[in-house]
Order: structure tokens, then sequence, then C-alpha cells
């Protein structure tokens, strides 16, 4: 589905987002320029706050029911500790909820993440636009599997 | 001490009033040839990074008042031009290039290899865990071992990474904020085992915990709590260790968070005046420990606004001391600095673009006078350099030292019309920041309330959207882009330091003296519960026990928790 094509199902609830560094990482810089861009394109977004446990994010994201985790490591944890939240989520059978990633992601660790269900893991100097763009498109699929539509 | 808040904006103004340029030459000439020449030069507008409009031209009726008198020469009052008379010629800068990865044996070797090469200046890297007081086998710590600089759980880790390593004879700089009196006592140890006396180990610890909450976001407790620790260091040093820097006040970080050159030098001066009154607190004098205290600057893209940041800096502090805190000795008032190019400046596309960017903004450190210097390696965008481009960013410091002509002479742009323009312009800035920081109840309360951290965050995306929108360039990134870049090689750390590090770890936990441990943990306790008492001995003793970063760190998390930071999105 392309992105953007079915905007009908965010109409009552905006894109709902959770922004969350969840290893030992404060570079958060990406993080909040993201949270203002995101907030600018309309998403109702959430900021994890600083080294939130992988327990802690995937509690946020169904207590609050989000649509979509961004998430987002500078410090080259990406493959233990993406992979910790993914597999919680699997754990507790949550599939509608997508999850995205971000950071100093080097090119041989994408396919790793993206067969993990984390998809985007965009580098710096990504333009804002393809980074909404991509979780506009994650969020229809979690909202289409939410509203039973899938 | 003087009012504060009529001590900034008095200097505020008198900046202000001063260039005003009425030159009629300069506005005859504008009207007459320039806007002949060029019709629409008015509408297109130049600014920089702290969104100071340029001019197309500066004059001297841009620098009203004595010039001499704010410059003054080199290693004098006010020191704009440099804190030694000769600067380069006399002594080139240190190139102290930062390193430290995986294993203390790993890290140790690297230092070898440094000392060998004629290096007398280390500096290392803690990884993550190390620098949020946690053991390298605590769950959350899984993956991080190593990665982003070297592992030390416990004075074993120390006494491996500086094995062989005459610590009287070599100044080690410390990357390390929140434990930092964590890692000060486990050098101290080391030195100790070594029998080199405290008085002659020399080096510094970053320490620097106010740009953590700022920019950088590594704390442990509550501010006041790292403060206090900060206070012990500085006392201790000041009587022990005097070749010890116990802090070097960092507006690098703030600026890699997203501020501007002039937001990086008001909020890291800010951040400056706050350490010296708490000095002054604990019953100090400014002459007694200032002379310690030194700056870590960003140098970043903009050029002769780097150059103005840094000399604009010495004046400020230099002023201030003076002024305001009553320094009496020179040297207290010289604003010594080390310098690192900027990380964010350098992309992720095309990345040997990055070593021509590294070469403006090391040029513009030099030319502002540091005395030392990181560059940044071209692939950091990336991942933690590899050799292959650790060399690159060293050759190209020697290059400017050993080639460029720019060491020949002392502060070679003193007296340009515009960088002396600017710097005034920055300074003023500055001022302006001061006395607002004032108003919000001085930088501890700005920082807590999150004044600080928001007007970070609002520059930072303001300059996002610019680049978006392609009214700031960044070369490969969103201009002259190219398609289907071939990936470049890029060192990886492999899971092996986490393994040993581990096994280290456990080995020293079952064969320690446990009742020595425990002693020496209910001592500290106490001792940290007693706001007059200095930390400095007990933190020595408890690490020569061989407690372990986080039994120390899980004392102060026990009593004092964490901190939350205020929302600021």
């Amino acid at each position: 589905m392309a992105a953007g094509k079915n905007l009908s199902l965010f109409k009552d609830k905006p894109v709902k987002v959770l922004l969350a560094k969840p290893g030992i990482d404060g570079h958060d810089r990406g993080m909040f320029v993201l949270a203002k861009a995101f907030r600018d394109a309309g998403m109702d977004v959430l900021y994890a706050g600083l080294l939130p446990t992988p327990e802690e994010v995937v509690d946020t994201a169904i207590n609050e029911d989000v649509d979509v985790i961004a998430l987002s490591l500078l410090n080259g944890a990406h493959l233990v500790v993406f992979k910790k939240v993914a597999d919680l989520m699997k754990k507790r059978g949550i599939d509608d909820i997508a999850i995205v990633g971000g950071g100093t992601i080097p090119d041989a660790d994408k396919p790793k993440l993206e067969k993990l269900g984390i998809t985007g893991n965009y580098g710096p100097g990504t333009p804002l636009k393809t980074i909404i763009e991509h979780i506009i498109m994650r969020a229809e699929e979690a909202r289409s599997r939410k509203l039973g539509i899938a | 001490m003087v009012d504060s808040s009529s001590f900034w904006s008095e200097k505020f103004r008198n900046i202000e009033e001063r260039n005003k340029n009425e030159d009629p030459q300069y506005k005859k000439w504008k009207k007459e040839v320039l806007e002949k020449w060029n019709p629409g030069s008015e509408e297109k507008e130049f600014t920089n990074s702290s969104g100071i409009p340029i001019k197309e031209l500066y004059v001297p009726g841009d620098l009203d008042g004595d010039i001499n008198e704010r410059l003054g020469y080199p290693g004098t009052f006010p020191f704009t031009r440099g804190i030694y008379p000769d600067m380069y010629r006399g002594r080139l800068w240190t190139m102290r290039m930062f390193s430290g990865f995986g294993t203390p044996e790993d890290t140790n070797r690297r230092l070898k290899y440094l000392i060998q090469h004629g290096e007398s200046g280390l500096s290392i890297a803690f990884d993550m865990p190390t620098l949020y007081g946690y053991d390298c086998n605590n769950e959350r710590a899984e993956g991080e071992v190593g990665k982003c600089g070297v592992n030390v759980s416990t004075l074993k880790d120390m006494e491996i990474l500086f094995d062989g390593i005459d610590l009287g004879n070599v100044s080690t700089s410390m990357t390390i904020n929140a434990p930092a009196i964590v890692l000060l006592a486990m050098y101290m140890a080391v030195a100790k085992k070594q029998g080199v006396p405290l008085d002659r180990i020399s080096g510094t610890v970053q320490a620097d915990i106010l740009k953590e909450y700022i920019a950088q976001k590594e704390w442990i407790f509550p501010p006041e709590v790292h403060l206090r620790m900060i206070r012990d260091m500085m006392v201790f040093c000041t009587e022990k260790a005097p070749r010890w820097n116990y802090i070097s006040i960092s507006g690098y970080h703030i600026r890699e968070a997203g501020a501007s050159a002039v937001q990086e030098l008001a909020f890291t001066l800010a951040d400056g005046f706050h350490y010296v009154e708490m000095g002054l607190d604990a019953g100090l004098s400014a002459d007694d420990f200032a002379p310690r205290l030194s700056f870590f600057f960003n140098s970043s893209i903009n050029f002769f606004e780097e150059i103005a940041k840094m000399r604009a800096a010495r004046r400020i502090w230099a002023t201030v001391l003076k002024e305001k805190y009553g320094a009496r000795n020179p040297r207290t008032m010289m604003l010594k600095f080390h310098t690192q190019t900027s990380g964010y400046t350098l992309t992720w596309q095309q990345p040997l673009n990055n070593i021509i960017r590294t070469t403006i903004e090391a040029m513009a450190g030099v030319l502002g006078g540091t005395q030392s210097l990181h560059t940044n390696s071209y692939d950091e965008a990336w991942a933690l350099p590899s050799e292959k481009a650790v060399k690159v960013a060293l050759r190209t410091q020697q290059i400017i030292a050993e080639e460029s002509g720019i060491a020949d002479t002392v502060d070679p742009l003193g007296g340009s019309y515009y960088l002396e323009w600017l710097t005034d312009e920055m300074e003023k800035q500055a001022y302006s920041y001061f006395d607002r920081i004032e108003k919000a109840g001085g930088i501890l309360k700005a920082i807590k309330t999150g004044y600080i951290q928001k007007e970070i965050a609002n520059t930072s995306y303001k300059r996002q959207l610019r680049i978006e929108e392609g009214k700031e360039i960044m070369v490969g990134a969103n201009k002259y882009v190219e398609e289907n870049e071939p990936p470049i090689k890029i060192l990886r750390i492999s899971k092996k330091a986490q393994l040993s590090q581990r096994k280290r770890l456990n080995d020293i936990l079952a064969s320690r003296d446990q009742d020595k441990v425990r002693r020496s943990l209910e001592r500290l306790e106490d001792a940290m519960k007693d706001e007059s008492v200095n930390l400095m001995p007990y933190m020595i003793e408890a690490v020569e026990s061989y407690a372990t970063i986080e039994e120390i760190s899980n004392i102060g998390r026990r009593l004092y928790g964490g901190w939350k930071e205020p929302v600021i999105v």
C-alpha cells in the first residue's frame, strides 16, 4: 500500500508514535527533531525519555495503544537492543504495532533488522519527508490490523 | 561579587552602543558603487549558525572605540589574541586523538603505540555502560560493552589499561562525567600502586555534569549530587593533586545537540561561572582553583563564526573572572581549551568529503588559538573510525601545523574588520544570554526547567528545516547527491570484548575480600549522607577494595534516585 492512500484510517485518531532509545545511549538530538517534525505532520507523539528498558518501551507502546514504535540508537547496539523490543512484542502476541528503526546502522545490518520486522533503519542525513512517509505507511498497516480490516 | 544582572546588561549595552557604523565613506560607497553594481544585493540574506546577519563588507567604522584595549597583546589581558605570547611558534598545539575501544588490553596496546610514536597526551573514551555507571555484566550492558569506548568495571580494568605506562610521565584526559569521581579514584589508586605521588599525576576528567543535563544526557543522580562530587574533586585536587584538571567545561556536546555557536559559547561559559561560584562557596578563592579550569569547544563548519567564538570566549572569561569573581592572577583569567571538529557536520553520504570539512574546522580551531585538537575521521558518521581514517585525520593536523604557515605568526586574522566585528557580536550576544539565564534563576534552574534544552531543540529543528528546504547546504546530502553509492569499509567491534570483560569481572567478584568491600562501601555511604565530608578518600578506599563502578553508583542511586528530565518537546 502506498503511503497516504488510506488516510481515512486516521480520521478519528491521528497516527500515534512512540519515540524511544531503548539502549544505554543519550544521543537524543535526532529524537527531538523527529518529535517536532512528526507533530508538525499531525501525528500524536510520545517520547520514552532517557534510557528506557526494552520492557518499558513495550509496556508504554501497549498501554498507550500506539501505531508505531520508532527506535533510535547511535551506539552500535541496535542488533541486540532493537531485537529485544521485537522479541518482547512477539512474545506478548502484539501484531498491531509496527516497529521502525533509525540511527547509525550499517547497510549490512539492515536486512537483519528487517527480518525482525523492523523497517526504515534510516541513517543520518535522511530527509524528514522520507521518514514521515515511512511512518505513515507502517502506521496504516498497524491501524488496519487494529481495526480488523487487514 | 558585583550585582549580576546589571553586570551582564551593562556589558551588553557597552558593545551594542559602540559598534554602530556611522562611517560616511561606507554609506557613500554603498549607495554610489555597490547599489549600481548590483541593484538587488540587499535582498539576499546571509546569516551564520547564530542567526547573525552578515553584511557585504566590514570597514573600520564597524569597530568603534579602542580596538587595542579589547584585543590586548597575546599573553596579556584580555587574551583575545591568545593566552601565550608566542602561541604556536613556541610550541604547537597538542594533537590529542581520542581513542578507546573494546577491552582494557585493546586500549592499552593502542596507548602504548601512541606513546611510542611520541605522544605524551593520552585521551581515553569509555563505553556506554561505564559512562552511566553500570558494570559490564549488567543485563542492560548487553551488546554495548567496549562498543563506544573501553569498558571499566573495577580497578582491575584500570590497572590493565595503564599497565606499563608511567603515570608520573604522561598526561591523561579521560572523557568521563557522571562517574568521574570513581574513575579519578581508580586513576589515583593505580598511581599509588606504581609509586607515583598524587602531586605528580597530571591530566583531566571531563566531569562537566551541567552540560550532561543540557546536552549529552549522561547522568546518574539529580544535579546537586553530582555537583557535590565535583566540589569534592575540586577541593581534594587543589590540595593534593595540583596538576590534575578536575573538570573540562564542555561546549562540544551542547553544539552537537543542536545549539548555535552563540548558544554553545553562552551556555558553556555560564556553566563555567557556576563552577567558579561553587569553588568560591567552598571557601576557595578564584586564584586558588580557577587556573585549573579548562574548556572544550566544538569547531564547526562556518569558519569565521568559529574563530570569532573562540576569541570571544577568551575575552569574556578573562573579563568576568577579573571583574566579577575577583581574580588577580593573570593565569586565572586565561581560558585554555581543547577543540574537536564537528561530528554533526559530517555526512554519511560521500564520506571522503568529510576530510575537507574536518580540514576547514581544524583550521578554524588553530586560528581560534586552541591548546589541543582532535580531528574527526571521515568515516565517523558511520561508526568508530577505522585506522586508515584516523591516520588521515592526524595527518590533516600535521599538514596544517607544518606546511600551511598558519602557525607561523600569532593570531594571523587579528585586525580583520569582519572577524573583529564578529568577535564583538558573539561577545555581545553571549552577554545577552547571561542576562536571560540570570533572570531565569541561574543556569542550574534554567537547566532544571528545561529552558536551555528548549532553546537548543528549537535551534536544531529550525536548522533541520532549513536543510530540508535547501536553504542550508550539505554537499552530498541535500545537494550534488549521488545515487547508489558503494558502502565504505568500517570498523566493527567484536563480541569478544563483552565475553572477556564479563569473565574478568566474575573472577574479581569471586576472589576479592568481601568484608573489605562491604566495609568500604558502608563508609562511603556514611560519607555521602554528610554533605560536609569530602568523598574523595572514601572513593579511593572503595575502588581499592575492588568494589565495582555499579556498586559504588548504586549507593547514590539508593540514597538520591535518578533524575527525570523536564519535557522539552
